[in-house]
């Protein structure tokens, strides 16, 4: 699985000693970490481990307390992403990035009919012609097995595995180089979720997307990702590839969520 | 006509109108720019053109000839209230001849005889935020027009299309103001956005419920949305005036009995007498200039 690292130098995304207080309470405490174009980084860990104010940092929804975010934009200058002025930040969001929500609702526009979801980003950045943007988001439609005669329906009658699905389109129809997940997976049943892992391998694969999955599932993650990190209390405690944390934990706190996951 | 002593010209406290007439400026100097502006209670209900009437009052003078129009009727109930207002509280001559006017006050339309130079159109607006219907917080909205962020807006027109075929959208159909600001040309029906782009006469456009003034100079370039192969088009009408025999105006359907009988009729009351007048006949078809 390092194979997807190969020919690809340079870190997309660097984060140091990213720190986050809320008042006296921490969310999560100098996490440092890289990814490489076409890698899958899952972090791992129980609810209020600090994964979400993590996601939330990297990708600039909350400013961190302390630490630096850098990134490396397509003109392939690292540029801090706290200086990067607002409009430059939305450009960045919603052309070079994609984010999945586990709430489709947060990232669809649910009153929008699906075509409209997919072209939303495409007219953003200037598609002024109604017979491409529709071409194309028929494409990703496609892509993403939503039938194409469902393209003037809106997500609110379409089904939460769909609106994932969706959703997903909707974010990578201007082909994202890094793309963050919260939980793609929660709150669908199992036989959805397989399929909708397997479309996520599929795009991971044919786009050499990058991403940043945040889940508490463990067989999401090695299904997906190439390497781990295992969050605690704020803290990262241990990374590694996939596999090799997954089989061979080595700090207890892993070894017990290992053990406790029914499919491990 | 005199003004009643119980009153200051044009019903509004000189420091209002001062307050208001910064507003104004602003706006003029940054068109399609909604700026804020402390609205005040006026002697009518929200929604009938409370915004206007405070521009109107704020820019009025002793000298101006005031009309009103609503839906491009002088005689209607706002057009003749509002315009008694004016002629109580300021003593101005009012007119409703579009040519003699200084200041004209309009609900939804803009006169078919062009405007000229040193004319004002003062716009009642319901709802200035064009985004309104799509981005509820007003705090995104403002953002969205300071980045110039305005995708959005075709989403709406992207839906039009696939529900509809084409861009149903027929009355506040949103404008892109001298390539900056998104704008919402307010309730004006899309037959006469075209009058809007490079028009000699200063346009105001005032929104009282909402607090909001904008504007458009003299000669600014206001462009309707559209897509490349779906471009903005103008409502066309079969049919000419059935009274003046106007083409090329925008008409109302009036209905003439219960057995389904209905005409079309010029929607500018005073463009159609004034034909009528000079002799224009019912079954001509001429167009309008």
């Amino acid at each position: 699985m390092t194979a997807a690292r190969a020919g690809s130098e340079s870190p997309l995304l660097t984060a140091e000693g990213l720190t986050k207080h809320y008042g006296a309470r921490l969310g999560c405490a100098d996490v440092s970490l890289e990814i490489y174009p076409g890698e899958v980084l899952a972090v791992v860990g129980e609810s209020g481990s600090g994964k979400s104010t993590l996601l939330s940092l990297l990708s600039t929804q909350m400013r961190p307390s302390s630490g630096s975010i850098r990134y490396r934009m397509r003109d392939d200058v690292m540029r801090d992403l706290f200086e990067l002025g607002e409009a430059e930040r939305r450009f960045l969001l919603r052309t070079d990035w994609g984010f999945v929500h586990q709430d489709a609702r947060l990232g669809l526009r649910i009153g929008v009919s699906a075509g409209g979801n997919v072209g939303e980003r495409l007219m953003a950045v200037g598609w002024r012609n109604y017979g491409r943007i529709r071409q194309e988001a028929v494409d990703w439609l496609a892509r993403v097995e939503i039938d194409a005669d469902r393209i003037d329906d809106t997500p609110a009658t379409f089904s939460g595995g769909m609106r994932q699905r969706l959703q997903i389109a909707k974010n990578m129809v201007t082909s994202p180089r890094l793309v963050f997940m919260d939980e793609p997976t929660g709150g669908l049943d199992v036989s959805v979720q397989a399929r909708l892992l397997d479309l996520l391998r599929g795009l991971v694969a044919d786009y050499g997307l990058a991403a940043i999955i945040v889940t508490h599932d463990l067989a999401v993650a090695r299904l997906l990702s190439h390497r781990l990190m295992v969050m605690r209390r704020g803290r990262v405690i241990e990374t590694g590839l996939t596999d090799q944390v997954l089989d061979d934990p080595r700090e207890p706190y892993t070894q017990l969520l290992v053990s406790s996951d029914l499919r491990g | 006509m005199s003004t009643p002593p119980t009153y200051n010209f044009a019903y509004l406290d000189e420091q209002t109108k001062r307050m208001i007439r910064r507003a104004i400026l602003k706006a003029i100097a940054i068109p399609g720019y909604q700026v804020p502006f402390a609205s005040r209670e006026m002697p009518m209900p929200y929604g009938w053109g409370t915004g206007g009437v405070q521009v109107t009052a704020s820019i009025l003078g002793p000298d101006d000839v005031l009309k009103v129009i609503d839906q491009g009727a002088d005689d209607t109930t706002n057009a003749v209230s509002i315009r008694r207002f004016f002629a109580r509280t300021a003593g101005v001559a009012t007119t409703t001849h579009t040519a003699e006017a200084t200041i004209i006050q309009t609900r939804h339309r803009i006169p078919e005889t062009p405007l000229r130079e040193g004319q004002i159109l003062v716009y009642q607006v319901p709802i200035p935020e064009p985004l309104r219907f799509l981005e509820p917080r007003e705090i995104e909205t403002r953002q969205m027009h300071a980045l110039e962020d305005y995708g959005l807006m075709h989403v709406k027109l992207y839906e039009d299309i696939a529900r509809h075929g084409h861009i149903a959208t027929t009355y506040a159909y949103p404008v892109k103001v001298q390539d900056r600001y998104l704008m919402d040309p307010s309730p004006t029906p899309k037959f006469d956005n075209p009058k809007m782009d490079m028009s000699p006469a200063l346009q105001l456009f005032g929104a009282g419920r909402e607090q909001r003034i904008y504007a458009l100079p003299p000669y600014t370039r206001v462009v309707s949305l559209d897509f490349e192969d779906h471009p903005f088009e103008r409502t066309r009408f079969d049919k000419p005036c059935s009274q003046c025999g106007a083409a090329g105006v925008y008409l109302d359907e009036v209905v003439t009995d219960d057995a389904g009988g209905r005409m079309f009729v010029c929607s500018d009351t005073d463009y159609c007498a004034g034909r009528r007048q000079s002799g224009a006949k019912t079954s001509s078809a001429e167009t309008a200039p």
